[in-house]
């Protein structure tokens, strides 16, 4: 079964490469974008019958650095 | 003093930082990643700069849980010394023997060049050779090494005079200026710029050498 991990830079914490996104679609002429936030997509291959909360181990010991970064998961077929 | 200097795939200033320390006095021995345990008679570990492991997913991520890390946090725990040196600190900070994190620098580009250090203080055996206010020039070479933690600990580190030194033009957005800090112990330092690249008149500075020469004093006297 497939799992989806999304790191995200916390809200608070500085995305500097988001801003430099949002700079740039700016002066290409894409108006109105107030904001980017860039993260990071995991996708986990797993055995059948692994559970959110393993992947939420994983996230937590490895995957995302919780001084900085949220996670979410997200549980596939 | 003994030494261990610790060596992962990607590691670029192991052989410098050795040289740095058995300049000081040190018998020193590279430890391998792999290894799980530490050669006897440790008095101080040496953490890297470098890339280790490609820096994927985070700087030092990966490196935080390798074997020879957790005899690092052992030692540690045992109120051993280690020196974690720009991948070195992200490393620490990964491991949690260290608050916070570096984030990518503010202006996205990687930095190398010598800067300007404040030492806050001279409370530790890593800087008692300083004075604090002393102004030193050391080089810094990184792409994260934009010191992040909420303002709690910012505050604790503050108030427990842990900040070693700060930067005196902040290049990267570290909070506070924060180059460098320590644990409660002040035992463990990690810092983002190179004292092992000023140690030697032929690296056109040595305002670094004093951090050896200290640790060298404070362990070879212990």
């Amino acid at each position: 079964m497939k799992a989806r991990v999304h790191v995200m830079l916390k809200n608070g914490v500085l995305d500097p490469q988001g801003e430099a996104v949002r700079h740039a679609l700016g002066a290409m002429g894409f108006d109105g974008v107030n904001g980017v936030r860039q993260g990071k997509v995991i996708e986990l291959d797993l055995d059948d019958g692994a559970t959110e909360a393993d992947v939420t181990r994983m996230c937590e010991k490895l995957l995302a650095n919780t001084v900085i970064e949220s996670y979410s998961v997200e549980m596939g077929a | 003093m003994k030494a261990a200097v610790v060596v992962f795939p990607g590691s670029n200033c192991d052989r410098d930082l050795a040289v740095a320390f058995k300049a000081a006095g040190a018998d020193v021995e590279m430890v391998w990643h792999k290894d799980s345990t530490l050669p006897q008679g440790i008095d101080i570990v040496g953490i890297p700069g470098g890339f280790s492991y490609g820096d994927y997913l985070r700087c030092g991520a990966i490196a935080a849980h390798s074997p020879i890390c957790k005899s690092v946090a052992a030692h540690a725990d045992r109120g051993g010394y280690v020196l974690g040196i720009c991948n070195g600190f992200q490393v620490l900070t990964e491991t949690g023997l260290l608050p916070g994190a570096l984030l990518r620098n503010a202006g996205l580009k990687y930095i190398c060049k010598t800067v300007g250090l404040k030492v806050e203080t001279s409370q530790s055996d890593y800087t008692n050779g300083y004075n604090a206010g002393d102004v030193i020039d050391i080089p810094i070479a990184h792409h994260d090494g934009n010191y992040f933690a909420d303002q709690t600990t910012i505050q604790q580190l503050h108030d427990d005079d842990r900040i070693a030194f700060t930067y005196t033009d902040n290049p990267n957005g570290a909070q506070d200026d924060i180059a460098g800090i320590l644990s409660e112990n002040r035992r463990v330092l990690g810092m983002m710029p190179h004292p092992e690249r000023a140690a030697d008149a032929g690296h056109g500075g040595t305002d670094g050498q004093a951090l050896f020469r200290a640790l060298a004093g404070a362990l070879t006297t212990a």
